[in-house]
């Protein structure tokens, strides 16, 4: 091809693109009645109000054991969803895994409930689960536990099949038993990635804690619908400012743990 | 003469500061999952009542989901709703992320910028997205717009940590070239920057795409944004009805495993060009 002619293809192509990209913009701007104008008028505004109102006040510091409480509240229950979750995650995907699997049709029907699994949306689960759990803490753990289980499952099935292939295979030959195989090869293998994706899933799981948490009525996300609604904004950039150096204190032990064991 | 039979095990796992810490790790989370259960908030739900309770209500949601409120049509409306309010978010937040991500790189900008792009980035982000809708809320009142700003300011934050590692693992060797022959930081940007990191900006873009079609149905839930995830809310809280959210679900299920296949498509490409 000329070269002349290539480019002249490359930038009709990202012509087309960058038009239909517009094009779908502008049906979306329509389709949600979203102002643009004012949306792009309302950021400097509402950092100025933030800055003068959105600060903790002195009535805001004294509920600051009760922010932690319920802070304590949200990152346990990120925590322990995940860690369990990950857990029947590993389960699932040793069944899910090519390299694994006790038998070829455990494959399809493992990595399609992972799939179902992590595409309801957390705030989906909430809203079913509100059913039978109602306004208690097993609402949010159970929707953060079915999201975190699709999710690692899989992660792990693609880190089975990337890690332990080799050493299955001669751990096969040498007669080892299928217990033997899993718990002396594949998981030893497997462990310093799915204690990166627990790590990584704690993360998102606060995040996510908090919204369930405005649902649910439990944990910090309550807290600051509580303190929102009740236009304490004092109390509630507390909340924010409270959140926001728990995640990064997270975030922070967790990126120091992954350099050590990855 | 005693038989040398080796008294110890063989020591098959060194202990290198790797496997300590990857030791303690597991023993922490085991401890803080046990408290966390211990200490869960059960407010006087039977937990095994509840749990098989639950089980009878997948049934419900899985084979007698029906429509009431919504006839087909509107499902589909409000579906497109809320698709619309992932997309434009995430073009919201491309634009600014893909400039401010050419401060955060290392390779592109001095130290002291990217340090300062990327500490502010990183507070962005760690503020939940359903807070800065409500923040943003309180001066646009709750609805579309307050959730669009919301949603754009968390994918900024996202966008550009991951547009930054991109043109961080850039060919130095390309850089230096332009760099040497001439050109200005712009040319170097549009000439060498763009065309090697432009199928994995998109494939990271889609990615939040996928992301934020869920946040959308979160944020019609929690922060009146509309879309189906308010009809979901409703269904949930207000009518208490759980065939009609079961559609719902099967609404948001079948397009999140769309987006997920596409994504997991752009996936392979962008591996395969690289």
């Amino acid at each position: 091809m000329q070269p002349e002619a290539f480019f002249l293809r490359r930038r009709v192509q990202s012509a087309i693109f960058f038009a239909a990209i517009l094009g779908l913009t502008y049906g979306s701007i329509l389709l949600t009645q979203f102002d643009v104008i004012q949306g792009l008028q309302a950021v400097p505004r509402a950092f100025a109000w933030g800055i003068v109102n959105f600060v903790p006040d002195e009535r805001a510091w004294t509920r600051l054991p009760r922010i932690l409480e319920k802070l304590q509240e949200t990152v346990l229950m990120a925590i322990a969803s995940s860690s369990v979750a990950s857990v029947f995650g590993l389960g699932l995907a040793l069944l899910g895994a090519n390299t694994t699997r006790p038998h070829p049709w455990f494959s399809l029907p493992a990595r399609m409930l992972a799939s179902i699994f992590r595409n309801i949306d957390v705030s989906v689960w909430a809203l079913i689960l509100l059913f039978s759990f109602g306004q208690s803490g097993f609402t949010g753990f159970f929707a953060l536990f079915f999201v975190t289980l699709g999710f690692i499952t899989r992660v792990m099935v693609e880190t089975i099949d990337e890690v332990s292939t080799d050493s299955v295979e001669a751990l096969r030959a040498t007669g080892a038993s299928y217990g033997a195989i899993i718990s002396q090869s594949v998981i030893p293998a497997c462990l310093p990635q799915l204690i990166s994706w627990v790590l990584y899933m704690i993360e998102t799981n606060i995040r996510s804690a908090t919204l369930v948490g405005i649902l649910t009525g439990t944990g910090i996300g309550f807290l600051f619908d509580l303190y929102f609604k009740n236009f304490n904004y004092g109390a509630a950039s507390l909340v924010v400012l409270a959140t926001v150096v728990a995640v990064l204190l997270i975030e922070a032990v967790s990126n120091a743990i992954r350099r050590t064991i990855l | 003469m005693e038989a040398t039979i080796p008294s110890r095990r063989i020591q098959v796992r060194p202990r290198n500061r790797a496997n300590i810490v990857i030791q303690v790790t597991l023993l922490t989370l085991t401890v803080l999952t046990l408290y966390g259960l211990v200490t869960i908030d059960a407010r006087n739900v039977e937990f095994f009542a509840a749990f098989g309770d639950m089980l009878a209500n997948f049934r419900v949601v899985l084979f007698e989901a029906r429509l009431k409120n919504l006839s087909w049509f509107d499902l589909f409306r409000e579906l497109m709703v809320t698709v619309g309010l992932g997309l434009l978010t995430t073009v919201f937040g491309a634009v600014p992320a893909f400039f401010f991500a050419l401060f955060a790189a290392q390779n592109l900008a001095p130290r002291r910028v990217t340090d300062a792009v990327k500490a502010v980035m990183a507070f962005v982000r760690a503020v939940p997205t359903v807070l800065w809708v409500l923040f943003f809320a309180v001066t646009v009142g709750l609805g579309a717009a307050a959730a669009v700003i919301g949603m754009t300011f968390h994918s900024i934050s996202y966008l550009v940590k991951a547009y930054a590692e991109t043109f961080e693992e850039l060919d130095e060797g390309a850089l230096e070239a332009l760099r040497a022959s001439g050109a200005n930081w712009w040319q170097t940007v549009f000439q060498a920057v763009v065309p090697s990191s432009a199928s994995a900006i998109l494939s990271w873009t889609f990615v939040r795409f996928e992301i934020n079609f869920s946040v959308a149905i979160a944020m019609g839930a929690t922060a009146g944004a509309g879309g189906i995830g308010y009809d979901m809310f409703m269904a949930s809280s207000f009518y208490l009805d759980l065939r009609e959210l079961g559609i719902f679900t099967y609404a948001v299920l079948i397009f999140a495993i769309l987006l997920e296949w596409g994504a997991t498509r752009l996936k392979e490409t962008v591996g395969a060009t690289r």
